[in-house]
């Protein structure tokens, strides 16, 4: 009974290796950008961004069809395009950045969704709103492993930028010559894994996979340095879970990797150590004065 | 810290500070001799902060220059106003004030024992002994500012640049980081502060700047902060003019700087 649900559809079905190789390449670099992003105060921004690569990806799927490639630079472009017009916009203009954020998220949406009618199908539309993570080829996994590796050893190298940046970006603009060029790289980090997991969750998901085991990792843990691993290991953990389950009850896989990820950042907003509601509402013995 | 430190003097020329064109300091020329105590003074919008923001290099000049003598702004640490550090950031003590050390290790290098120490001893100096892996959410108002001036320690630099450094925090951490002030001055090193505490500027810096977008006054703090330089001060601050016109004046001292309204 067990293996029949946990082991056999993995061992049965390529597919479903797959899916699992692509995803948990995804929830691996992913979730530590989450977590940035949260400490960032940008959880909704990165939503916003996820949305903004949808015109893109549309223009590469009206040029080339679906084509991985064509779609996956269009959206890698787009996203670049949102996420720096919107810091301009902000800058130069009286919204604040939030507000800019929206106008163009909304604006990619409508435009992503015209421009892939045009041509497309319904089926095709579904496709690039949701992705298909069981129907991933060759170079699509290769672009999720490779997108993965890349952004987990640029965050490694630049660990303690991305900190200072985070923490005080005045002092590392004062103090070093990465100090510009930081906030740069952490968004295009951003951006790239938001592209990647397009194919995978599509447009509207992607961000789930990111967002939502990095808000579960911060209820347990205070310390960034256990809270990265740990989103990763949630991201990951939550992967298998959800194929499991759509494996099981026929339910769309992208979907099901995210509510995955949801009951568990429940379950951690009830029981977690580090500001769960349940930790909060008992109060604690006290050291002496 | 290095006994003997030689600050490079800091002259402003005609220097004009803003954002957008608008500027916030208007056409400043001084100089902040070194090993100098200048306290920066003036009502809210002076372009107090602007100013040392400018000095830090954290914002170019709209117009006029900034003179290091030979040496760049890599020699100042800048202390910013609390709130412009996130405390809900999962940090320590003990790391954040290791945080000073960057310009020596950068980005890559671990601490060595000799920069260890030099935190471990910062941290002492400061008063925050046994605080060393507290996270900064669960530090006092001074506690945190102590552990400001444990990174400005670390960073060991010759001209040290203070914004508000005492808001809300009581006498005794203030009086502490007064003497940590002065001691920097005997070593050598240039203490420029922004400040509204009018007692303290009279008791603990020699000389200051009346700032309100211009220069009101700059000299000997007691002749400084007269009655009647404040109430110019606060006289200017509030002669804002929304619909300035491009102003002539730079064009008279150097043809390329930006020119800018009023």
């Amino acid at each position: 009974m067990f293996t029949d649900v946990f082991v056999t559809p993995f061992a049965e079905y390529e597919f479903m290796r797959r899916a699992l190789v692509g995803s948990l390449a995804l929830a691996l670099s992913g979730a530590p950008l989450g977590v940035f992003l949260i400490l960032r105060r940008m959880s909704l921004a990165g939503d916003a961004l996820s949305h903004a690569i949808l015109p893109g990806a549309a223009v590469g799927y009206l040029v080339a069809g679906l084509s991985l490639p064509a779609m996956t630079f269009g959206g890698l472009v787009a996203g670049l395009v949102v996420a720096l017009a919107a810091g301009a916009a902000s800058r130069f203009t009286t919204l604040r950045e939030d507000a800019s954020l929206a106008a163009f998220y909304l604006v990619s949406l409508a435009l992503g969704v015209t421009l892939v009618s045009l041509r497309g199908s319904n089926v095709d539309l579904l496709h690039v709103l949701f992705g298909s993570v069981v129907g991933l080829d060759d170079i699509a996994l290769l672009m999720l492993v490779g997108v993965s590796t890349v952004t987990l050893v640029l965050m490694a190298l630049f660990y303690r930028a991305l900190v200072m940046d985070t923490l005080d970006p005045l002092f590392l603009r004062q103090t070093s010559a990465f100090g510009e060029f930081t906030p740069f790289l952490f968004l295009a980090l951003v951006v790239l894994n938001l592209v990647a997991g397009f194919q995978a969750l599509g447009t509207l998901m992607a961000v789930g996979v990111m967002m939502l085991p990095a808000a579960a990792a911060r209820l347990w843990t205070r310390d960034l340095a256990v809270a990265l691993p740990l989103a990763a290991a949630i991201g990951a953990l939550c992967c298998y879970g959800g194929l499991v389950f759509s494996n099981q009850t026929s339910a769309p896989t992208g979907p099901a990797i995210i509510l995955a990820a949801g009951a568990v950042y429940f379950v951690s907003m009830i029981f977690g150590r580090a500001g769960g509601l349940w930790r909060l509402k008992r109060p604690s013995r006290h050291l002496e004065g | 810290m290095n006994a003997g430190v030689h600050a490079p003097a800091i002259r402003l020329v005609n220097l004009t500070l803003g954002y957008d064109r608008r500027p916030a300091v208007h056409h400043l020329d001084g100089e902040i001799a070194p090993g100098e105590g200048l306290a920066v003074c003036g009502p809210n919008g002076a372009g107090k902060s602007t100013l040392l923001k400018g000095i830090a290099g954290l914002l170019a000049p709209l117009g006029g220059a900034i003179d290091f003598a030979g040496a760049s702004r890599r020699a100042t640490a800048y202390l910013p106003q609390v709130v412009e550090i996130d405390r809900a950031f999962p940090i320590n003590v003990r790391d954040f004030v290791a945080m000073g050390a960057l310009a020596r290790i950068g980005l890559w290098a671990a601490l060595n024992a000799a920069e260890r120490a030099r935190v471990a001893a910062a941290i002492e100096t400061v008063g925050l002994v046994g605080f060393e892996s507290r996270t900064l959410e669960t530090l006092s108002g001074g506690q945190m500012q102590r552990a400001l001036f444990a990174r400005l320690i670390v960073q060991d630099r010759p001209i040290v640049l203070l914004d508000e450094p005492f808001g809300a925090i009581d006498e005794a951490t203030i009086d502490d980081l007064l003497t940590l002030i002065a001691r920097w001055r005997t070593e050598g090193r240039s203490v420029v502060a922004v400040l509204h505490e009018l007692d303290i500027v009279r008791r603990a810096f020699p000389r200051t700047l009346l700032l309100a977008r211009e220069r009101i006054f700059w000299g000997d703090t007691r002749d400084a902060l007269c009655q009647e330089n404040l109430l110019r001060a606060r006289a200017m601050s509030e002669a804002f003019d929304e619909g300035a016109r491009e102003c002539l004046r730079d064009n008279d001292h150097d043809a390329q700087d930006k020119p800018h309204v009023h």
